[in-house]
């Protein structure tokens, strides 16, 4: 136990990291996902299928693929940023294409009633989509959008494999010096099943307020 | 195509539809002037960059990686399914010594990076005396991580066979287990082979960590194939390609299976 108290700065630094990845990320993705979204269920044909394009593409390429590919690629043609953002960057645009997949089950979710009302009482797509489809489609994937905040979680792992000190990359680091990895990668799960948890019990409660029982 | 949001248009919302479609085309096309003028600016448009990406050697080694790729894909997707058949049904078992642990296992899991299992696969076992073959460390943590996956597919799958099969097969003097295995199950196979196919090409995804382990997959070769020649770019671009091509089929595989599934149930429906 002592080896986590004598590197808990470290360890912390690392867990601010891996706070500081998930938080930006999802909030990215959560904006990217809602415009793929709104690509995808658009009556204009090339619109859909950039969305379409987005989504494929994304869902079917590695994650470390793409920072790897951004990390190291991207400054060979003159595009150079800060660690972090760049890893932010990549997470957020990889999850944006599973929550605009989950979005959009939302919206086929919500009841064909609804769209047409909104365009009886003469709202544009844009409106209908703001006012009355989305809020309740993001109502029925609240859960969904919570199993995609965890594995976000996950998956900011993976920028520890990039360089970003995030906590895997701090608890691996930590052993390296002092070589007891059972305390450490254990005290790391825990940290990070600990971050599921709490997001576990707030989808909860979101749930629990938000559903709309049909 | 869901028709909810919109009504057939009329002569005004097909003008603004043309010209968004305008407006979207340029987006794309813009997006795709900025990104080759960036590679021009910066000179890695050249032939000579690219060329090597045209011969059969090159390709070779490349197919080597996918190989060894799909090898790690293939026999950790069998440990995570065998290992997630048996976690699937002690979640599902009525002896609480069977479900309580397989429940844990299921959540703790859930919540662990598969770095992390990597680094403990990696850093921690040696120290404890076993230091598995490259190879197994990638493919432990992966079959670890995946397992609990597959796990909650399974039981899905088994929940939503119909309790009357169950019954049925109870009532006629089957043992519990033998009408797990010869009524449920086989049933329940067909109806998650979609998701299965889905989540091996999330595990095929994950197989990328072999980037971590130095095991030969496909992006391990392409970081040492960039370190070699100087083609970083270059070699991670068509490595994120053969990546999509491969996973792109699987999903339409896991698409089609779905639709035949979903075209057996209607057909069925109808019939009675």
């Amino acid at each position: 136990m002592s080896v986590i108290l004598d590197h808990l700065p470290e360890l912390w630094q690392g867990l601010i990291v891996t706070l500081q990845l998930t938080a930006a990320s999802f909030l990215g993705a959560a904006v990217l996902g809602v415009v793929v979204t709104a690509l995808r269920v658009s009556p204009v044909r090339v619109l859909r299928a950039i969305g379409t394009a987005y989504v494929e593409t994304f869902q079917n390429l590695p994650l470390l693929v793409l920072l790897v590919l951004a990390v190291f690629g991207l400054p060979e043609i003159g595009i150079q940023a800060d660690l972090l953002v760049t890893a932010i960057v990549v997470i957020a645009v990889y999850e944006a294409a599973y929550i605009g997949e989950a979005l959009r089950s939302g919206v086929n979710a919500v009841s064909r009633g609804q769209g047409e009302a909104a365009r009886a009482i003469g709202l544009t797509f844009t409106q209908s989509l703001r006012h009355v489809i989305l809020p309740q489609a993001l109502r029925t994937v609240v859960q969904p959008l919570g199993n995609i905040f965890i594995a976000l979680t996950m998956n900011t792992a993976l920028a520890g494999a990039v360089g970003v000190i995030d906590l895997t990359a701090a608890a691996n680091r930590v052993n390296l010096v002092e070589a007891q990895p059972i305390p450490i990668f254990v005290g790391a799960g825990l940290a990070y099943a600990l971050l599921a948890a709490c997001a576990g019990f707030v989808t909860g409660r979101l749930e629990k307020r938000l559903v709309i029982l049909r | 195509m869901s028709t909810m949001l919109f009504d057939e248009p009329g002569p005004r919302a097909r003008r603004r539809m043309r010209v968004a479609t305008v407006i979207g085309a340029l987006a794309t096309v813009a997006l795709a002037v900025l990104a080759v003028r960036q590679f021009a600016a910066n000179g890695q448009l050249d032939a000579a960059r690219w060329q090597p990406y045209a011969t059969w050697p090159m390709w070779r080694y490349l197919l080597n990686g996918l190989g060894s790729t799909a090898l790690a894909a293939v026999v950790s997707a069998a440990l995570a399914m065998a290992f997630g058949l048996v976690l699937g049904l002690g979640r599902l078992s009525p002896r609480r010594w069977a479900r309580v642990p397989a429940a844990g296992y299921v959540e703790v899991v859930r919540t662990v990076p598969a770095l992390l299992l990597v680094y403990v696969v990696l850093f921690a076992l040696p120290r404890y005396g076993l230091d598995l073959p490259l190879f197994w460390k990638l493919v432990v943590p992966l079959s670890v991580s995946h397992a609990a996956s597959f796990a909650e597919i399974f039981r899905a799958g088994i929940l939503s066979v119909e309790r009357g099969q169950s019954e049925a097969g109870l009532a006629v003097g089957l043992t519990p287990g033998r009408t797990m295995r010869l009524i449920v199950l086989p049933q329940a196979a067909r109806r998650v082979l979609p998701s299965i196919v889905s989540q091996s090409v999330g595990l095929l995804k994950d197989t990328s960590l072999g980037f971590v382990v130095s095991y030969t997959e496909l992006l391990y070769s392409s970081k040492v194939l960039a370190n070699y020649n100087g083609l970083l770019i270059q070699t991670y671009i068509v490595v994120a390609l053969v990546y999509l091509v491969v996973n792109m089929s699987l999903s339409k595989l896991a698409r089609t299976l779905e639709a035949r599934r979903r075209a057996v149930l209607r057909r069925r429906t109808t019939r009675v």
